[in-house]
């Protein structure tokens, strides 16, 4: 391996013996043909024509109004596929495609990336086979009725906890079996190097772009960033343009049930330890077995995070607070309302959180929230989940 | 504990055969069997015991294995009992015995301190499936100061400059990584995979053990073929196991039946 695979103590290579040729390939790949000319031409392009990038930063006059300070919303939910995923996906399926695999796997918790993932293999002719948790299946059924339109085969998984991480796992599993033809498109800045920064280089158009339009419109920097954080992948996007500045950087966590119940809040609550090959905070009990997450959104329903996430932590460079259920359901429901824009309910966490850091901020503060993705997928469960009540 | 520390190599220095290592989770189905059954696998003539401390996200493990993860964590093992249980079994046996877990497991006790533990136990080697040449610079340094064998994998796909690290770090024996993918019964053996055996051979003093894939007398008779020095045999013992719980029979007889048929594909001499 040429230089690091690590953030500070975080991050690494734990992994069987039969997957270090893999990343040894991929990271080859990623120090080779990701920085090529010709690459990045084809990558524009992609992003641009097909993804519809560049996304808006858009104002919220009325909740500007309503928290006192002058919030914008980088609008991911606007991208093509209706999420941040997209990013990652399609920069991956092209270095797929220039490594000369035939297929790529996927893991999805909420769906949002076995949708991208499907997305970018049918433009791109990969074949395309996504494991998702059966406890995830139930509760995001459109997206797995998408995938299965875009062409992609949903295999579910049903060891463990039946989510994420077990999705995860499998994916690895069928990676080491079929390593010669088969690329893993992982979906977060989480796993063995070189993922963590392989996907965190694909997400960082977020920031660039939003600090290009903040300068445009503002002419200066905001004040605060916030973005939801369970793999950790959106936040990463958004933040890394802003890491050098004077910028107060928060990552909203699942904060699922509250103090005492069951939550995803990995940094906030967790332990550093190893999970999916990378060493990272963690959810996990005293001898180190991995403890279940929770949270009403299955994209933030994983008991791990990405490792760089652990070293912003530990720096003291970004601040990760928790956002509960409640909390992002009101949320998910207040932006609705008052922007007419659906969030997604893992976006709706970060929603919740600016609502709170805005007390701290005069009329003339900005404040930028990642609006990762929207809501759609998550109509049916905030239905069923409200009952009567609208 | 020091002088346990050469069990492992003093073994395969007498050996006349391949060795049977056989391979069981610690606390399937609980405690007390698990006991039971590494007993009757010692009784049964298995030449050395390769001991799971499970974890809950075991990536090189297939279902069977998976499985028996959630039957051990289900019936309360730990850490804490794991060495429990090694050490009630140091009290009757002289048997050489292996450790396979996860890094977390090792990270999370502290990891001079897991390999402490382990010697004090009576453990003689440590594998840890998801700590490659990369990560395993702590792992073998705590374990040359525990006096634990530091055991590393090799497979096909192992480059020759890592090969040459592999050998030069590791101890006890190579574990030969023998199928592409999780662990779990497999038919044949691939071709490439005794091609490996032999080019590792070639190159070390080392005894070389394949394990992934083996259940089956045939199967060790073409690693012994081949050269190997031992044979690793885990699903199909566990498998057994899974078996006769869901049957609700008490499954030591049948894994030690499995052990006698698995020794006599390892009693013809090279």
């Amino acid at each position: 391996m040429t230089g690091s695979t690590r953030f500070g103590a975080y991050g690494g290579q734990y992994v069987p013996e039969t997957l270090i040729c893999a990343l040894e390939e991929l990271e080859h790949a990623y120090t080779t043909i990701v920085p090529s000319r010709a690459f990045q031409t084809e990558m524009e392009y992609y992003l641009k024509e097909y993804a519809g990038r560049e996304t808006p930063l858009t104002f919220c006059r009325n909740m500007s109004r309503d928290c006192g300070c002058r919030i914008y919303l980088k609008r991911e939910d606007l991208l093509h596929s209706g999420a941040h995923k997209l990013n990652n996906a399609l920069g991956q399926a092209l270095l797929a495609k220039a490594m000369g695999k035939k297929r790529i796997i996927a893991e999805t918790g909420a769906g949002q990336h076995g949708v991208a993932t499907a997305i970018a293999g049918a433009v791109l002719g990969l074949r395309v086979e996504v494991y998702m948790g059966v406890e995830d299946m139930g509760r995001q059924s459109l997206n797995v009725a998408r995938m299965e339109m875009l062409g992609a085969r949903v295999i579910p998984v049903r060891s463990g906890s039946r989510t994420l991480k077990d999705a995860i796992n499998e994916a690895l599993r069928d990676w080491v079996a079929n390593v010669e033809n088969t690329h893993y498109l992982i979906g977060s800045v989480v796993g063995p190097h070189p993922f963590p920064a392989l996907v965190r280089d694909f997400q960082t158009v977020i920031g660039r772009e939003t600090r290009d339009q903040i300068l445009e419109k503002e002419e200066r920097l905001p004040d605060v960033l916030v973005a939801c954080v369970g793999g950790g992948s959106n936040a990463i996007g958004l933040f890394h343009a802003f890491l050098k500045d004077d910028v107060a950087l928060f990552g909203a966590e699942a904060g699922g049930e509250g103090i005492k119940g069951r939550h995803g809040a990995t940094l906030c609550r967790g332990r550093p330890g190893v999970l999916h090959g990378t060493y990272t905070y963690l959810i996990q009990d005293a001898f180190g077995q991995i403890l279940e997450s929770h949270s009403i959104s299955a994209g933030l329903d994983y008991p791990g995070v990405g490792p760089e996430h652990s070293f912003l932590k530990d720096e003291g460079r970004v601040t990760y607070l928790p956002v509960t259920d409640e909390e992002a359901l009101d949320s998910f429901f207040y932006l609705s309302r008052t922007e007419g824009i659906l969030p997604a309910l893992e976006s709706a966490h970060a929603v919740a959180l600016a609502r709170t850091l805005a007390d701290d901020l005069d009329d003339d503060g900005i404040l930028v929230i990642n609006l990762s993705g929207r809501g759609d997928k998550d109509v049916a469960q905030v239905a069923a989940l409200m009952g009567g009540r609208r | 504990m020091n002088h346990h520390a050469s069990r492992i190599a003093d073994l395969f220095g007498s050996r006349s055969g391949t060795l049977l290592v056989a391979c069981t989770m610690a606390g399937d189905p609980d405690y007390a069997t698990s006991m039971r059954i590494i007993q009757e696998m010692i009784d049964a003539g298995a030449d050395m015991i390769e001991l799971v401390m499970p974890h809950s996200d075991p990536v090189a493990d297939g279902p069977v294995m998976q499985e028996a993860v959630s039957r051990a964590l289900d019936a309360g093992m730990n850490t804490d009992r794991f060495f429990s249980l090694i050490s009630e079994i140091r009290k009757g046996s002289g048997t050489p015995l292996v450790v396979l877990t996860y890094a977390n497991i090792v990270i999370q006790r502290g990891v001079e301190q897991f390999y402490r533990d382990a010697a004090n136990a009576g453990v003689d080697g440590v594998a840890v499936a998801d700590v490659p040449l990369e990560e395993s610079g702590p792992f073998v340094a705590a374990a040359r100061n525990a006096r634990i064998e530091p055991i590393l994998f090799v497979s096909r796909t192992t480059s020759k400059d890592r090969l040459e690290k592999i050998l030069s770090a590791a101890g006890g024996f190579i574990y030969l990584v023998a199928a592409m993918g999780v662990t779990g019964t497999r038919d044949g053996i691939p071709e490439e995979t005794l091609v490996c055996l032999r080019e590792v051979k070639d190159r070390t003093g080392i005894p070389v053990v394949p394990g992934f894939g083996i259940s089956g007398p045939e199967h060790i008779r073409t690693y012994a073929d081949s050269g190997a020095d031992g044979v690793i045999v885990g699903s199909a013992l566990v498998q057994e196991i899974a078996q006769q719980v869901k049957l609700g029979c008490d499954p030591v007889s049948k894994v030690g039946g499995r052990v006698r048929r698995l020794k006599s594909g390892c009693i013809i001499d090279r």
